[in-house]
């Protein structure tokens, strides 16, 4: 096992070039450093003697990937995205381009986006799983019938909807919790309840249906009709047996998503004031800021490979006859 | 018995976990504040105010920063010397940390003294003696830090005393010193810092004498210390001289300007120019300390009434009271009706009033104006989406607050900002550019049929004047009634403005050149582009109604939609053939608006902010007298010709100038908008009390609609779990075990 983790964090190394060339080229075929240095400096009274000093300081005056005037390697490493990109295989983001620590804000910004993730991850696996169980277990009644319609109802409205009404219900007229906003420590529970809760409702179609089929499927297996013939009870066969193996593409559902919950929700923590790491995003987008959008890009592409490693892992510890080679 | 002792174990836990609700419901019922009050119980009834940002600050440092959010922070915190009057209008300078408003002394080149009426030629330098107030001190600071040595405590950290640094909080001890007249000039030298990238450093270099000279200076000695052998030293600005500005004593400095450069003044009243002390400059330098964000970009360090305490721009950013601040008064005059609208009734109390002021990040509208309408912010703007809920306009175009507003005590103030938003004509494009008579008729064509007055009302809910003039009001040379309308697009009829008859346009088209929008002499219709930074969905409506607004000249239009950056580079190409854009004061001088037009500030040629490229030898040679010239008669007179030398040129459609509308809660006293100045946090004053009360009337949850939800989910789900339970206990022959 340890040879294929090995090999498959070796495989890791080209995908992550991979994915900063391409946000390299698509974020300076939109943005020139003139572009960035204008956005840090300002809109009003900006010299060209400005705009060279800045780019000169933060290394932009350089040729983009191919320093002609340079011999060797050099050609290859006095560039922009050499310097810029080196580093970020040893995790050192460096400064963004408005001068503040990267590294310093992504400690920073990394809790409240988990506050708000890791619930709705937790609370949000308990009640698809359970409604998708019970839809299962009393399938072809009108409780089934109705869950998949309401499902289907629930896929069908868009996100926004679902932030903004809860907003408006939930906040503004029925006055249960606060619109927006974020506190540290226990105090966040009354802010990221109605995110949660509205991420959790906003899937809850989708992930059900999901969920649902996965259950029958397993239900009409042979060893569930065993288990029947022998006495078992329908709950107990619902839990021991079923819910167990059907763990595998929940598996593969779950685990990818753990890493991730590091990146936030672009826009749930937007809306919801929530200071976490996919407002970070958003924001550095808007600015034009390179050095932050470069780093949480390849942020997120490490934390998915890692999410797909540490699948396979756990498909050896939900199913034993799983062997990785 | 297993069944008995499991039922019972399930009906133990399952009133526990309604306890533990009820328990919580009680808890939080029984609390004196409101379930959805974003802020700690502890906070309601303290003298706070609550305000919001939309974008989190880059800067503030207050060499770089040049935007009114970053303003809105520093200008409490940092204080330059002097200040506009809150309440007087036109806007008037007075002394803040200085002793009086500096009048400039006129030398030659020599340094004989001139007299204040000297013709401007003659004058080759300008002399501002600025004297400070005695005894003002700094906040609280750890730069500031000595032992008993008389060393600075925290300037030079070791590693292991930067490991237990955070935040600014982590350092234990603070001290503060007077403030100095050496600390303006240190200021006035980090302009020239080549890292700090001061926006006004290329304009002040062309005023303040050797400031360019000592950038030169100090990008050298940054270089040597780069390509040192400690690369992070910190450059020391004493030890540089600027031959333009000395210190005279501790209390007293002087600068001076080439030439005559009246609007300098207006400078000294921004933060550029406030004092900075050079102990925090050395103490924020410490690699250790940038490494953790802490910067002098985000930590400021002043005298002002305010001092930053929390600094999480992700988040909050809050603002207490600088205990060591000097305690200045409200102000015991205004203009007329100030004291009838309540703005004298702290006359002459010390301030500030409020104790800590928490700007909270908001950067979607609906959740903050909820926010507002339940009290939690005690100050808002009208967004476009909000706009109905808030204002009704009458039937004579008057504004007031619709019934829910007033039932609440909510109160609309209004003014028109010192902005202008305009429609320019790139004057070297060859159709629509030039001095040619032709390209002016269509020009002025143009003019008359974009109808401002149908935009302000469509997309700007009536928040605007359509605009006579570069000039907005309450700059000097603006003028009120018929004598300040455009003659070339507007006639003065019924005692208002009343735009001309397309037409008329049509007659100036044709006499153009451009019968029914067809060239004369080709036949091929007129077709003019448009360039625009908005591409997005929202302003498909807008840019629908600009081509209606050409068609009606049977002129095509053409949007050319972009994003900023490309319009930035067609703007400094001189691509662009019809563009629009917009000036916010920096202070309120006209030089500050007619200086868009003038032509060494050229956009293509010069890198200036003459974004129409219009030069006009007239104008220019009018501009260069009225600039340095003070207001009376005779520079109205100026600026009465050059403002009918640009109707005729027409190289702007004039647009309009923005009207703001603010709302505030009843408990927020002395609102009076003062849209020059961002330091007016001091003069604001709260009823915590009633506000407290007003939270609680309008917040009170409402619970049954969740108590109704869980009863229909039990119903429904009820069935099916009995139907499941006669499942279970039923027989195989279908009798009951």
């Amino acid at each position: 096992m340890w040879a294929y983790i090995i090999r498959r964090i070796l495989y890791a190394f080209p995908i992550l070039l991979g994915v900063n060339l391409i946000t390299f080229v698509l974020f300076f075929i939109v943005n020139s450093p003139d572009d960035m240095a204008r956005m840090q400096l300002g809109m009003k009274r900006v010299t060209p003697e400005a705009i060279e000093s800045w780019k000169q300081e933060r290394g932009y005056d350089k040729p983009l990937v191919y320093n002609a005037e340079a011999s060797g390697s050099d050609a290859l490493t006095q560039t922009i995205f050499f310097e810029k990109s080196a580093k970020l295989f040893v995790f050192d983001f460096g400064s963004s381009d408005s001068g503040r620590d990267i590294g310093a804000d992504i400690k920073q910004r990394m809790f409240p986006s988990l506050a708000l993730a890791v619930p709705t991850l937790i609370i949000g696996m308990l009640v698809y799983i359970t409604f998708s169980g019970i839809l299962a277990f009393f399938r072809g009644t009108y409780l089934d019938l109705s869950g998949v319609v309401l499902c289907v109802i629930l896929m069908s409205i868009s996100g926004l909807f679902y932030i903004i009404g809860g907003q408006y219900l939930v906040g503004k007229i029925l006055h249960l919790v606060p619109i927006s906003g974020y506190d540290s420590g226990w105090s966040a529970l009354k802010f990221v309840a109605l995110p949660v809760i509205i991420g959790v409702v906003g899937s809850i179609g989708g992930s059900s249906r999901f969920y649902r089929t996965i259950f029958l499927e397993e239900m009409n297996r042979d060893y569930v009709r065993t288990a029947r013939a022998k006495g078992v009870a329908e709950n107990l066969v619902m839990l021991r047996h079923v819910l167990r193996n059907s763990m595998i593409p929940i598996l593969t559902n779950v685990v990818t998503a753990l890493p991730l919950l590091f990146m936030g929700s672009l826009v749930m923590e937007s809306f919801f004031g929530i200071p976490g790491l996919g407002s970070y995003t958003i924001e550095a987008i808007q600015n034009q800021d390179f050095a932050i959008v470069r780093s949480m890009v390849f942020l997120g592409s490490a934390l998915y490979i890692l999410g797909l490693i540490m699948t396979d892992i756990s498909y050896t510890l939900a199913d034993p006859r799983v062997r990785l080679s | 018995m297993n069944l008995i002792r499991r039922r019972a174990a399930t009906t133990g836990k399952t009133t526990t976990l309604i306890g533990l609700i009820l328990s919580w419901l009680l808890l939080t019922g029984c609390s004196e504040q409101p379930w959805n009050s974003p802020y700690p119980a502890t906070e309601q009834q303290q003298n706070i105010l609550y305000q919001s940002f939309e974008e989190r600050p880059k800067h503030l440092d207050p060499a770089r920063s040049y935007s009114s959010v970053e303003w809105t922070f520093i200008e409490q915190i940092y204080e330059a010397p002097l200040q506009y009057h809150f309440l007087k209008r036109p806007y008037e300078l007075i002394s803040r940390t200085a002793t009086s408003v500096p009048v400039p002394q006129y030398i030659d080149a020599e340094g004989n003294p001139l007299p204040h009426e000297v013709d401007p030629s003659k004058v080759a330098f300008s002399l501002y003696d600025i004297h400070l107030q005695p005894g003002i001190l700094y906040q609280p600071h750890p730069a500031f830090a000595k032992n008993p040595q008389g060393e600075f405590l925290y300037h030079e950290l070791s590693d292991a005393e930067l490991e237990e640094i955070e935040a600014l909080d982590d350092f234990k001890v603070t001290d503060s010193r007077p403030l100095s007249a050496s600390d303006y000039v240190y200021q006035i030298k980090r302009l020239a810092h080549p890292s700090i990238h001061s926006p006004i450093f290329g304009l002040m270099s062309e005023y303040i004498v050797g400031l360019d000279d000592l950038g030169k200076r100090l990008h050298e000695a940054q270089e040597q210390i780069r390509t040192g052998d400690n690369p992070d030293a910190f450059l020391d600005l004493r030890e540089f001289e600027l031959e333009g500005v000395e210190v005279v004593s501790d209390t007293h400095y002087r600068v001076k300007i080439k030439g005559v450069y009246p609007q300098f003044q207006y400078w000294l009243a921004m933060p550029f120019f406030a004092a900075v002390p050079w102990e925090a400059d050395r103490f924020y330098a410490q690699p250790g300390l940038v490494e953790k964000n802490i910067v002098m970009n985000w930590y400021p360090v002043g005298t002002g009434p305010y001092m930053l305490t929390v600094n999480n721009p992700n988040k909050e950013m809050i603002l207490e009271k600088n205990p060591n601040f000097r305690g200045e008064t409200y102000p015991e005059e205004g203009e007329a009706g100030d004291k009838a609208a309540g703005y004298l009734q702290d006359a002459g109390k010390t301030m500030p009033f409020i104790d800590r002021v928490v700007f909270k990040l908001e950067k979607e509208t609906i959740p903050y104006w909820n926010k507002f309408l339940q009290g939690y912010y005690d100050t808002s703007g009208i967004a476009s989406d909000s706009f109905d809920q808030a204002i009704q306009v009458g039937s004579g175009g008057e504004v007031q607050l619709t019934e829910q507003m007033q039932e609440k005590g909510i109160q609309l103030l209004t003014a028109v900002a010192p902005s202008v938003f305009y429609m320019g004509f790139n004057m070297l494009d060859p159709v629509v550019g030039g001095d040619a008579e032709q390209a002016r008729l269509l020009r002025r064509a143009i003019a008359i049929a974009v109808d401002y007055e149908e935009y302000i009302s469509i997309f700007l809910n009536g928040r605007g004047l359509a605009a006579q003039s570069p000039l907005p009001p309450g700059i000097f040379g603006y003028r009120e009634g018929e004598s300040g309308i455009n003659p070339y697009v507007y006639d003065w009829v019924d005692g208002k403005p009343h735009r001309k008859s397309i037409e008329e346009a049509k007659a100036l088209l044709e006499q153009a050149g451009y019968p029914s929008g067809r060239d004369a002499a080709t036949g091929k219709p007129l077709v003019l582009n448009f360039d625009t930074t908005g591409a997005g969905p929202d302003s498909k409506a807008q840019r629908d109604w600009l081509v209606k607004q050409f068609k009606k000249l049977d002129i095509q239009l053409v949007i050319r939609a972009t994003d900023y950056n490309r319009f930035q580079e067609k703007m400094l190409n001189g691509t662009a053939q019809l563009f629009q854009w917009g000036w916010n004061a920096d202070y309120p001088d006209p030089e500050n608006f007619m200086f868009l037009l003038y032509g060494p500030n050229g956009k293509v040629n010069y890198r200036g902010e003459n974004a129409a490229n219009y030069h006009s030898p007239e104008f220019d040679a009018l501009f260069e007298r009225m600039k340095n010239m003070d207001n009376g008669p005779d520079r109205q007179l100026l600026i009465d010709n050059m403002i009918e030398l640009l109707r005729k040129d027409s190289p702007w459609l004039f647009g309009f100038n923005p009207k703001a509308f603010s709302l505030h809660h009843s408990w927020y006293k002395n609102a009076k908008p003062n849209l020059m100045s961002r330091n007016t946090l001091k003069y604001k004053r709260i009823e915590p009390v009633e506000r407290n009360e007003k939270r609680n009337l309008w917040n009170q949850p409402v619970i049954w609609p969740i108590v109704a939800f869980v009863m229909l989910l039990i119903a429904l789900v009820w069935p099916a779990v009995a139907g499941y339970r006669r499942h279970e206990r039923a027989s195989a022959h279908g009798g009951k075990s």
